[in-house]
């Protein structure tokens, strides 16, 4: 039959047709604005409005940036340079961006200190939340780090952060040692250890305050976006294991203990933070005892880390409670008391599901740092707000300072965000 | 560094429990520095410089006080306060004085217990407004906007003032002085009320001065001068008597340049004899070196050149003498006698 | 030669059993925590009454009873200087009451909108909302408040381009249709001014709202019931506006408009938005509007895509699809944080200090702290508010949670 239609028929096609690229209308770039940009009357107005938007944000901008001055040593000279061409007085940022960077009483033959703790802060952050792909020895560093920060950063000898190293050390390998016989005894005896370590080394430290002694910056002199990254780096820290201990608080089956975790969590993510603030600024020193002033940023401190640590339990109780009942009830069979299920099982998960959320909460809290500029701290806002936009130097140039601090902040704080979703990506792959 | 803070509260309960209630001298010889509490910043009166340095009136104060007690005038730590902070960091013992352009009130002097050791500048609260606004009197002003920074007396004599004279107005509050001028500059307020002292200093910095002035009216008396806790007189007596040391040099003819002579050997003035320690004992009585009054005067200069330097007539704020003149030229600025 | 151990014979307690004995270790530890705490608890006490300052004032509110002696610009009640620091203090909660529903409210218009709209298929819109979002999220609010604050000084024109020159000669700028401007010095809006009889007209209108809702629940009836479609809009529109108006003509317009009109400084009458209350309601609304934003996009995601096929595989129209099929259990998802971001933005108001805005931190927690310098009472009683509004808010909220939540059986 095949012969006979190769005979009736003139001519057979004996190679396929190449495939045609598909109509003009439906393919590439015409395609794409067709479906995404004007696919109906509604969709091309809102195209219209948002091209109209983005024209007018661009027409200000532009000009605005391209014609702006990063010379000039006032705001008077800013305008003669510029002329009314409508670019932004950018001098002011070079000018006064230490100032903005560290405040403005930090000695400036310093300023390396600091800056060499913010780059050292790159080694130390990495293995604490890679912990699977990095050995583990390199947690060291991040152990080692805050005591190498503070002293960077306060200055003074180095024997006192050595000697609180020290003391965590001794305390916790005396946990180690005790602990077989019950995790309290070890918890008491290992803090018990610490506070001998630390008793002793700060006779000594006091005794030898000359060895390794780097020039002493007071507290006060912090200030600038330091300052912000400061606050926001060690309250998040200490706040960690505050709100673990809260969390596990909220949900003991002791009532006192109970009690206690939910009355100060809900009383703190009741109140806005900036009353706690005040509590910082102007009560908490009542309640210290008389003539022993701790530093106002120490009592900064002290109230963000309690506000935190509150959020923090709230995002790790929602770990907890994520977490099935059974893994809960297989700690229990396997004959695990409280704090060793704890530890081994509940806990590794829990924390594991709480990373995204945690992460939000320090973002959220860096930002809130800003807010010290109110209690008269000067930080980055209160840098902007205070000493700069009110001297005469250049009063009225707010924009160019305000912008950035917006760069400051969308920079550190969209970093933060997008790597804790690539987190979240590499953390859901292990569930499959 | 987190853990470390940690240590450091840990350290500041041991100390505490130390330490028991001490007198603010002894804590300042202690510590070896004094914590002065200033503005966050009127130029003239207390100001971080470009370097970070404090300078202006209120400043010379505490470094006086500082050269007084611990021969160094650099031995200070500024803490700025807001109006919000200003007692209760005094109240707490952060600050062991406060030189901060404060009011001398009677409630503050008797119910928010603190002593005012003095006055070392004679205010009175005015108003400025913009020229254009063809105003010339403060009782022209019914129903316009009012900036005030809050936390002072000055909101409270406002509306006094206004509720006395039966008008109105529209009161903007602002936290910082910066903010307020800020504020007044662009508009968003038709008139600008605080001291007149610093609504001369900072119209001085203003891009074009002579477009605003100061209405004639002072609504107020504002005695500004540095205070200390109450109960504490040994301190009290210290910070009193070094501004007064400071006003009775002027009186005396006693300046930066030649102190350091006239107290090398006892001149024929008596008085000058026992300011300057060539005569008599006048600072172990008080508790400090005898030759305290030198120190502080060689470390700032007397009353009038603090003043001249800072806020007088030669320097950008431009601030007459006025009251605060010596009494001999008819001011109010009197020194009792150092005997 | 036992091959079973007996059990352990009852012996004396052990001072070991407190801690290794599971019934007697609670209460170990309880009793551990109590001293604890009221060991921390004396130690503060005891500081603060080893202070002199604390000492010589005692704690007391009797303060609150004094005449506050300033002035505040915002007075939703009637108020002046010579008022008590509690009336003061009342009109700072207001304050904060009114700026925080008026954020919560644009923030939900704000979060919803964007959050719709950056799951749009156009792709400028989708990505002009994710930027919104982006830029909102990650930069503090207490600098969004300060920038829009500062926008509405230097760039709205100066109240003196609307004064009357002195020389006769007519002013450079008027009121918007005779009814609004925008100055410097706040944006003026016309005041509804309520006649004698005026409240007759706005229980009409009251009536009138029921009876729209009314006639919609009838609609609907008859459609389920008959399968009739009875047309709503026109009808809701007329029953909404007819009765009200024919109120207003037959009482004599009881209900009139004020309009700010030119004074001495500044215009009389109407309403005036102050700057303060601008850059608080404004950025407080932006910047939560991009948290609710996210939230709205998830809660959106979180709907199986069925539901969206099988909606359209019914005839539906995307619009329709999205508020009759995906919004309502969408809802469900969004509602818990937004309720937390209702909180956040109570929270947050606190920031009117900043900008001057009185609300209860710039009265009590401000001026009324620093005029009588009673930190303690003031900063406790100022902690007791927020805890209660928010206490309130999380608690009305909850009840609306709980009524649309799913009901399974």
């Amino acid at each position: 039959m095949s012969e006979v239609h190769a005979h009736t028929v003139a001519f057979v096609r004996t190679s396929e047709i190449p495939a045609s690229p598909p109509p003009v209308a439906e393919a590439g770039a015409v395609k794409w604005i067709k479906d995404n940009l004007i696919s109906g009357p509604f969709n091309t107005i809102m195209t219209i409005l948002g091209i109209l938007v983005v024209a007018y944000l661009l027409a200000g901008l532009i000009p605005w940036i391209a014609n702006g001055t990063w010379t000039g040593a006032d705001i008077r000279e800013c305008r003669e340079i510029l002329q009314g061409s409508g670019g932004g007085c950018f001098a002011v940022i070079a000018e006064r961006w230490p100032q903005l960077l560290f405040g403005f009483q930090y000695p400036d033959y310093l300023r390396w200190r600091p800056t060499l703790a913010f780059v050292l802060l790159f080694l130390a952050v990495p293995p604490a939340l890679f912990v699977m792909f990095l050995p583990r020895w390199t947690l060291i560093v991040t152990a080692i780090y805050p005591f190498v920060a503070y002293w960077l950063i306060w200055g003074g000898t180095i024997l006192s952060p050595i000697v609180a190293a020290v003391g965590f050390l001794v305390g916790y390998l005396v946990f180690t040692k005790v602990e077989k016989r019950g995790f309290v005894q070890g918890l008491a005896a290992g803090i018990v250890a610490a506070v001998a370590v630390w008793w002793i080394g700060g006779v000594i430290a006091e005794e030898f305050s000359r060895v390794g002694a780097l020039e002493v910056v007071e507290s006060r002199a912090l200030g600038g976006f330091m300052l912000n990254l400061i606050l926001g780096v060690v309250c998040v820290s200490l706040s960690i294991p505050l709100g673990i201990v809260l969390a596990l608080g909220r949900q003991s089956k002791l009532p006192i203990v109970k009690g206690f975790c939910v009355v100060f969590i809900e009383f703190v993510r009741g109140v806005p933070l900036i009353t706690l603030l005040f509590v910082a600024n102007v009560v908490l020193a009542y309640f210290f005892p008389p003539n022993s002033n701790p530093d106002l940023i120490i009592r900064v401190i002290i109230m963000i880390t309690m506000f935190s640590s509150a959020y923090i339990a709230e995002v790790i109780r929602g770990g907890l409670a994520a977490l099935p009942k059974g893994q809960y009830e297989a700690g229990d069979s396997l004959g695990l008391d409280y704090p060793q299920s704890m530890r081994l099982i509940i806990l590794p998960q829990a924390l594991k599901i709480s990373i995204p959320g945690i992460v939000n909460v320090a973002v959220g809290l860096f930002k809130d740092t800003t807010l010290v500029s109110v209690i008269s701290m000067f930080d980055l806002v209160g840098m902007i707000r205070g000493p700069i936009l009110s001297s005469t130097d250049w009063t009225g140039v707010y924009w160019e300072l305000w912008a950035a601090a917006c760069v400051l902040f969308f920079i550190v704080c969209y970093g933060i965000s997008q790597y804790s979703q690539w987190l979240e990506r590499q953390l859901r792959t292990d569930h499959r | 560094m987190n853990k470390s803070v940690l240590f450091g509260t840990l350290a500041f309960a041991g100390l505490a429990a130390a330490g028991a209630s001490a007198a603010t001298l002894d804590d300042v010889k202690a510590r070896g520095t004094l914590n002065c509490g200033v503005t966050t910043g009127v130029p003239g009166f207390a100001e971080p410089d470009s370097d970070g340095v404090w300078q202006g009136f209120d400043v010379a104060v505490c470094r006086a006080v500082a050269a007084a007690v611990l021969g160094d005038s650099d031995a200070v730590t500024f803490v700025p306060t807001t109006g919000k902070t200003r007692f209760t960091s005094l109240a707490s013992g952060e600050i062991d004085m406060l030189a901060r352009n404060t009011t001398w009130t009677f409630s503050r002097d008797t119910d928010l217990k603190f002593d005012f050791t003095g006055v070392n500048y004679y205010d009175g609260q005015g108003f400025m407004v913009p020229t254009d606004l063809g105003v010339a009197s403060a009782t022209e002003l019914d129903g316009a906007t009012v900036c005030i920074q809050t936390g002072t007396t000055t909101e409270l004599n406002l509306a006094d003032y206004f509720r006395i004279n039966g008008m109105s107005y529209e009161p903007v509050p602002i936290e910082t002085g910066a903010e307020a001028v800020q504020q007044f500059l662009a508009g968003a307020c038709d008139v600008y009320t605080t001291d007149r002292s610093a609504l001369a200093a900072q119209r001085a910095g203003f891009e074009n001065p002579d477009n605003y002035m100061l209405l004639p009216e002072v609504v107020s008396k504002e005695p500004l001068g540095p205070l200390v806790r109450h109960g504490d007189s040994e301190w009290f007596d210290i910070v009193k008597w070094t501004l007064y040391a400071l006003i009775a040099a002027e009186e005396y003819g006693v300046t930066q340049a030649n102190v350091e002579e006239l107290a090398s050997a006892p001149g024929d003035n008596p008085e000058v004899n026992r300011l300057l320690g060539t005569e008599g004992e006048l600072g172990a009585m008080m508790g400090v070196s005898n030759s305290w009054a030198k120190d502080a005067i060689a470390a700032v200069g007397n009353f009038g050149e603090i003043f001249d330097t800072t806020i007088g007539e030669s320097t950008a704020i431009g601030l007459a003498r006025g009251l605060n003149a010596q009494y001999t030229d008819g001011g109010l600025m009197y020194a009792p006698p150092f005997r | 030669m036992t091959t079973m151990t007996d059990p352990p014979k009852a012996e004396g307690f052990r001072i070991g059993q407190l801690i290794n004995d599971t019934r007697y270790r609670s209460y170990t530890f309880q009793f551990i925590a109590i001293v604890a705490l009221i060991f921390a608890f004396s130690w503060l006490a005891y500081n603060a009454s080893q202070n002199e300052q604390l000492q010589a004032n005692g704690f007391s509110y009797e303060f609150m009873s004094a005449p506050a002696g300033y002035d505040i610009n915002q007075q939703p009640i009637s108020y002046d200087s010579q008022d008590t620091h509690l009336r003061a203090t009342v009109i700072g909660a207001i304050n904060t009451l009114i700026v925080a529903f008026l954020a919560c409210v644009t923030a939900t218009v704000f979060g919803v909108i964007a959050g719709v709209l950056r799951l749009s298929n156009n792709w400028i819109i989708s990505k002009l909302m994710a930027v919104y979002v982006e830029i909102f999220r990650n930069i503090p609010v207490l600098i969004w408040i300060i920038i829009i604050f500062t926008v509405a000084a230097n760039t709205f024109p100066p109240m003196s381009e609307f004064r009357l020159p002195r020389d006769g000669s007519d002013p450079t700028r008027t009121l918007l249709f005779g009814m609004f401007a925008a100055t410097n010095q706040g944006v003026y809006v016309p005041r509804l001014t309520l006649g004698d009889t005026g409240w007759i007209v706005i229980a009409t209108f009251l009536a009138s709202i029921a009876g729209v809702f009314g006639m919609r629940s009838f609609a609907r009836k008859k459609l389920y019931d008959e399968g009739k479609v009875v047309p709503v809009l026109w009808p809701s529109i007329a029953i909404l506006i007819v009765p009200a108006v024919l109120m207003q003509f037959i009482l004599g317009s009881p209900l009139g408009v004020e309009n700010p009109e030119m004074g001495r400084f500044s215009f009389d009458g109407g309403i005036l938005l102050r700057p303060s209350l601008i850059a608080l309601w404004f950025a407080l609304s932006i910047y939560t509007g991009a948290f609710i934003a996210e939230n709205v996009r998830a809660g959106i995601l979180a709907i199986s895509r069925g539901q969206s096929e099988a909606a359209a595989a019914l005839g539906l129209r995307p619009g329709r699809i999205m508020s009759l099929v995906v919004l309502p259990q969408a809802l469900r998802v969004i509602i818990p944080p937004l309720i937390s971001q209702y909180l956040n933005i109570t929270k947050n108001t606190s920031l009117a200090i900043a900008v001057g805005y009185m609300d209860l931190t710039a009265t009590l927690g401000g001026i009324t702290l620093n005029q009588t310098g009673r930190a303690l009472e003031c900063i406790l009683l100022l902690m007791l508010f927020y805890l209660t509004f928010s206490l309130i808010i999380s608690a009305v909220m909850n009840v609306y949670n709980n009524s649309v939540a799913l009901k399974e059986r």
